[in-house]
């Protein structure tokens, strides 16, 4: 067989056709991958779910939220803190590629490197749609309900899923700065339970101490778990689900540019 | 014109200067075994040469291309196997060519088709739809490698392809090697062993410290550092009946000498080490043993650098 003769290879194209296509086909690496290991996801829904059963039932009794049920308020508050977890996965994939000298190979090939980060973090959004589906199994076996209609609902899931997209950008970003899978891990969870737990999304700010109450009204959290929970709800929003929206596209902007310019310095 | 050609290469890392002025070249069709101890620069040469890492300073040039300022076009004509075997092991076999084919442009059906030659090439035939977590090692170093070869590269990098692989896989690997340098590939492998690079480089190049301190066949290395040597237990005989028992093969040798009571001969690898036991046979002298002793990788850093390998090592 001539395998290896020099022949003539014309020069691999560019542009961005082809950086969606090298990215789907990244995606499409990392997601097969699930059905191969469907414990996985699982287990990423099992901690949510203790949490739903541990508040709603061993605190829920005396949790008093006015206007709503104790579930109604918890579920989005846990949705939320779930799909933002499920970012954390971004991370710990990119350092695993990493050092097991995946990520060298990626870069020897002719693709765009962005497209190696875009087909991560997308098919991690597509594993925590997959995530947030069981989720939603068990929210309505414990009374959640979308009150505001089918339509709310789903916008309500898409602004969590973007909101959780755009913190994958923070996690590829440390994955593809620390220098192990284990740093990674740390890394990219410690952090987000004070974002997670100091917020709305367990119990109403206003009874916090101050200085926690102060940040978990600034807490970006705390406004995408506001915006969705009025959407599932059927409540007036406000002024809530545009700024989440900024505060998503702005982490995707500045995170997607810092890890794309610190993929392709690595080790430069 | 050789296809790689590499000169006044340089890069350090903090104060560490990896590579100091490395030149070399690869010829078409050549395998070039770059051989020096653990720390001396080797992965950071290939990491230079396969676009991963930007030198300092000096110029790499692949079929004319330079390394530094057009590296997409170099990844379209080179296949890198890295130190470690950089396959997913989520994936199977067949997947993980089929997505290096798709990388490279081809359309799925092509992709598909030069999956399945490979793995028939590199006997992963029948492993070819499991998944590569259960692989071996030598099963994973043959993917790897054929991973690397999808897009039909004009030059392969293997990066210390034996280490850490059994004996047996080792000897697959060569063999691997071997059939691929006779399809014409042309070839820049590193490893830490001279049987190694003596087994499959057409040239070597010993560097240490980042810089170049020898270059030449297996052969003339050995000669440098002396060569193969033949040592004869003679028993009792005397030197000088010795001499005269090697007789007129003398010319074609190195100086004999006497060391440990053994009568030690400079010879070529296998070619008159069993003359001279003949003539010393017919001679009438009793040859008790003898012993070919092959230089290692530690004579050759000894003599070209006065002091062992090891030591290299040990001051990382
Ligand atoms: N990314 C890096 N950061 C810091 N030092 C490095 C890096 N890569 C290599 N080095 C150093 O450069 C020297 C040469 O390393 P390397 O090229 O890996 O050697 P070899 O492959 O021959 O073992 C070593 O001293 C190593 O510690
Ligand atoms: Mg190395």
């Amino acid at each position: 067989m001539n395998d290896s003769a020099p022949e003539a290879i014309a020069d691999a194209p560019g542009g961005v056709v082809w950086a969606l296509r090298d990215a789907a086909n990244e995606a499409t690496r990392h997601l097969r991958a699930v059905p191969r290991s469907p414990e996985l996801l699982v287990f990423s829904a099992l901690q949510p779910i203790m949490f739903v059963v541990l508040f709603r039932y061993v605190f829920g009794g005396s949790i008093e939220i006015p206007g709503m049920s104790y579930a109604q308020y918890l579920v989005p508050g846990i949705f939320a803190q779930t799909v933002l977890f499920g970012s954390a996965f971004t991370g710990v994939g990119i350092a695993e590629d990493m050092s097991k000298g995946f990520v060298d190979r990626l870069r020897s090939l002719p693709i765009s490197p962005a497209a190696v980060l875009l087909g991560r973090t997308f098919s991690d959004l597509v594993r925590n749609i997959l995530t947030f589906v069981i989720m939603l199994g068990v929210a309505f076996l414990v009374d959640f309900r979308f009150q505001g209609g089918l339509v709310r609902g789903l916008a309500a899931t898409a602004l969590l899923l973007a909101f959780s997209y755009s913190f994958s950008w923070i996690q590829a970003l440390i994955g593809l700065s620390v220098k192990s899978v284990e740093a990674a891990n740390s890394a990219g969870f410690i952090w987000m339970f004070p974002l997670t737990f100091v917020s709305s999304a367990f119990v109403q700010t206003d009874k916090m101490v101050s200085a926690f109450r102060w940040f978990a009204e600034i807490n970006p959290f705390t406004i995408v778990t506001n915006a969705s929970r009025a959407l599932y709800s059927g409540t007036d929003p406000g002024d809530t689900v545009w700024q989440s929206l900024l505060w998503a596209l702005g982490i995707t902007v500045v995170f997607s540019t810092l890890s794309v310019r610190k993929f392709l310095a690595t080790s430069n | 014109m050789p296809l790689v050609e590499v000169s006044g290469l340089t890069r350090s890392f903090g104060d560490t200067n990896a590579l100091a002025g490395l030149d070399f070249e690869v010829e078409r069709g050549t395998v070039l075994g770059m051989l020096g101890p653990n720390g001396a620069g080797k992965t950071t040469a290939v990491r230079i040469l396969t676009t991963l890492l930007r030198p300092n300073a000096g110029t790499a040039l692949i079929d004319g291309i330079n390394v530094a300022t057009e590296p997409r076009r170099i990844r379209t004509r080179i296949g890198l196997t890295g130190q470690y075997a950089a396959v997913d092991e989520r994936l199977t076999a067949r997947e993980n060519l089929q997505l290096i084919g798709r990388f490279f442009r081809m359309n799925k059906a092509d992709s598909r088709e030069r999956a399945a030659e490979l793995l028939a090439k590199f006997r992963l035939e029948e492993a070819g739809d499991r998944v590569v977590s259960g692989f071996s090692g030598g099963m994973r170093r043959r993917l790897d490698i054929s991973m690397s070869l999808v897009a039909r590269p004009i030059v392969l990098f293997l990066d210390e392809p034996t280490t850490g692989l059994d004996p047996r896989s080792r000897m697959e690997m060569w063999d691997l090697i071997d059939e691929l340098t006779a399809d014409g590939m042309t070839t820049l492998l590193t490893t830490q062993y001279l049987d190694e690079a003596d087994r499959l480089a057409d040239q070597i190049l010993v560097i240490d410290h980042g810089r170049g301190i020898a270059t030449g066949t297996a052969d003339e290395l050995k000669d440098r550092v002396g060569g193969a040597r033949v040592s004869f237990d003679v028993g009792d005989a005397a030197p000088e009946a010795v001499l005269a028992g090697i007789g007129e093969l003398r010319s074609a040798l190195g100086e004999p000498f006497t060391a440990d009571g053994a009568f030690v001969v400079p010879v070529r690898p296998g070619t008159t080490a069993p003359q001279v036991m003949r003539s010393l046979m017919s001679a009438g002298i009793d040859v008790v043993d003898f012993e070919l002793q092959r230089p290692t990788l530690d004579d050759v850093f000894l003599t070209l650098t006065g002091r062992p390998a090891e030591e290299v090592v040990a001051d990382e």
